[in-house]
């Protein structure tokens, strides 16, 4: 692809444009997400729940896919809003869509001072800094038992009608409706930032973070951006989980999710967008499936699925997908 | 005396463990750059092979730990030859998924052979009671321990500054383009210093069982105290990851026993300022 482009520059503005363009295969992947009322309604539960860790994927995939920001501690908006809608609910409001907006609040604040501090840090530094932020929190958590509800979670949470008329029924699917809407808008969002300048700006970050600056582009403050919006879907992934479960406990801000969402993402492939959507689906719907093992287990086969992603798949599935189309077009 | 040196004492033996523990990962990131996440599996795997040759065959215990060192360092040499040196040269992210796929691997591994529960070890007696000295109680153990890693530590700088090996890791560490450019294999001596690295953490997990148990989920909790020491200490120094040892290891005993409301938040808290005044580490270069 490069070398076409140098044999025939193209106008900017064209370039992203026909990047921005639907494909068939997005439209087909969107309207499959409609399939899992008709066709599977007693997993409905299990459906809101992927909705909900893609989205958790997806704000992952703006700050490491398109940015090259390594984060070990990413849970920690994801609890940061998760705990904010299930307080608010817990004190006596539990309106869903003002909820999420209160959550996405919070989550943005804390994700935009953190911001000051990752920006200034790459490589290691990096890794072992968002690591200590994610147990920082989670250490705190802990210690305002009282007001956390520590490990055995908030009691109490209860989310009022959407619009003071849909219930979230028994069977989910208000709850799945309201998941994958959510997912969706903030999709669209997503890949409108991903296909404008600014998206490109990433990229280059994410290419390499030495030579942007040169090039006259403000390096830390487009890496503040991105790192501010990512934590604010995260905050709005974890409201929407406390919202639709009604329930919250330490476990939402934990290492062990910013852990899995990372493998969800690495599964999936990075920089794709779709690639936490689908990794989250995969996962989940594999752990869903082998429930009845010891959790201890699952990690045995999670941790050989790494190794082997990494060795054999470093773009994850959607990236040996597209490789696999490549060759197939190729050589028709 | 004050109950302060008490504090001191264990906080000083706690650090020497954890110096341990992660000298090998330090030495072996500022050589290669090669963020090995399973550092502390290595040491777990030390640690159940003490506890196994005690307990199946018995073993005494001093006789356990140079298995307990051969043992991670043939298992690290094994994993290194296979899997690690195709990464080498892959980023930070592909390094950090692979080791710690390892890690997955390794916790399950051990709850599947020895079940999630501390495992028990028998220390012989005169190691298990305590002297008196003027009205503290110091426990034999912790002076063996900070002996043996004191005895370690003298060997290692002895190792690095006097001999030829010990120049030639110094030249991969410093530059390792220009080290081979001057015909050092650093390949080889990459593979050395990681099995001797791994082999002192496997020791390290050994000696540790006393100290804080062992258990399955061991690989995890002590990977975070390891990379703290050696981003603390700044990568590739051993005078770094000494000091940031024995300042967490303080630290943390002296944390538990004044304000134990916190828990580790102050460790992590310290952590995070450290690294935000000194990037690369108190002793860092880079």
């Amino acid at each position: 692809m490069t070398s076409e482009t140098i044999a025939r520059p193209i106008p900017p503005v064209q370039y992203l444009n026909a990047q921005f363009r639907w494909r068939w295969s997005e439209i087909a992947f969107w309207l499959a997400t409609l399939l899992p009322p008709l066709l599977t309604p007693n997993y409905l539960g299990l459906a809101s729940q992927i909705a909900i860790t893609g989205l958790f994927a997806l704000s992952l995939d703006l700050i490491l896919g398109f940015s090259g920001i390594v984060s070990l501690g990413h849970a920690a908006y994801f609890g940061i809003g998760a705990y904010t809608a299930g307080l608010l609910s817990k004190w006596g409001w539990g309106e869903p869509l003002s909820g999420l907006l209160i959550a996405a609040i919070a989550a943005g604040l804390f994700g935009y001072l953190t911001s000051f501090i990752i920006a200034r840090f790459r490589h290691l530094a990096l890794i072992m800094i968002t690591l200590g932020l994610g147990l920082v929190l989670q250490a705190a958590a802990n210690s305002a038992g009282s007001i956390t509800g520590g490990f055995d979670g908030l009691q109490g949470v209860h989310t009022w009608p959407i619009f003071g008329r849909i219930h979230f029924d028994l069977w989910g699917y208000t709850a799945y409706g309201y998941a994958l809407t959510g997912l969706f808008l903030i999709f669209l969002i997503s890949r409108r930032l991903t296909h404008s300048p600014f998206g490109l700006a990433l990229r280059g970050i994410r290419e390499n973070g030495q030579r942007m600056p040169a090039i006259g582009a403000p390096t830390r403050r487009h890496i503040r951006t991105v790192y501010t919006i990512a934590a604010i879907i995260a905050g709005i992934a974890g409201a929407m989980l406390t919202q639709t479960t009604e329930t919250v406990s330490l476990e939402a801000l934990g290492f062990q999710r910013s852990a899995d969402v990372l493998v969800m993402l690495i599964l999936g492939g990075t920089g794709r967008l779709y690639g936490g959507l689908v990794g989250a689906a995969v996962y989940m719907i594999a752990r869903d499936q082998f429930s009845g093992l010891n959790p201890q287990y699952w990690y045995f086969w999670i941790g050989l699925l790494l190794i082997a992603v990494v060795t054999f798949l470093p773009n994850g599935i959607l990236g040996g997908l597209s490789l696999l189309v490549g060759r197939v077009k190729a050589r028709s | 005396m004050p109950p302060v040196f008490g504090v001191l004492f264990d906080g000083v033996a706690y650090g020497m463990l954890l110096f341990l523990l992660s000298v090998g990962l330090s030495v072996t990131l500022g050589m290669m750059n090669f963020v090995n996440l399973a550092h502390c599996s290595f040491a777990m795997l030390g640690g159940y092979v003490t506890v196994t040759l005690m307990s199946l065959f018995g073993w005494p215990f001093f006789a356990t730990l140079p298995a307990a060192f051969a043992a991670a360092a043939a298992a690290s040499v094994v994993l290194e030859r296979t899997l690690f040196r195709r990464f080498y040269h892959a980023n930070e992210l592909e390094q950090c998924l692979l080791t710690i796929g390892i890690v997955f691997v390794s916790i399950a591994a051990a709850a599947y052979f020895f079940g999630t529960t501390d495992q028990p070890v028998q220390l012989p007696a005169y190691l298990h009671t305590s002297i008196n000295f003027k009205g503290l109680n110091l426990s034999v153990y912790r002076m063996f321990l900070t002996g043996v890693a004191v005895l370690i530590t003298l060997m290692l700088v002895a190792t690095i500054e006097k001999t030829r090996f010990g120049a030639q890791v110094r030249a991969a560490v410093n530059n390792q383009r220009m080290a081979r450019g001057l015909g050092i294999n650093v390949d080889r001596l990459f593979a050395i210093t990681f099995a001797l690295g791994s082999g002192l953490a496997g020791l390290g997990g050994a000696l540790a069982i006393e100290l804080v148990g062992l258990d399955p989920s061991f690989a995890l909790t002590y990977l975070i105290y390891v990379l703290i020491v050696v981003s603390v200490g700044g990568l590739g120094s051993i005078a770094g990851s000494f000091a940031a040892a024995m300042l967490l290891g303080v630290s943390d005993v002296a944390g538990k026993y004044y304000v134990p409301a916190t828990g580790s938040f102050l460790i992590y808290l310290v952590m995070i300022v450290l690294l935000m005044l000194r990037p690369s580490g108190i002793f860092g270069r880079r």
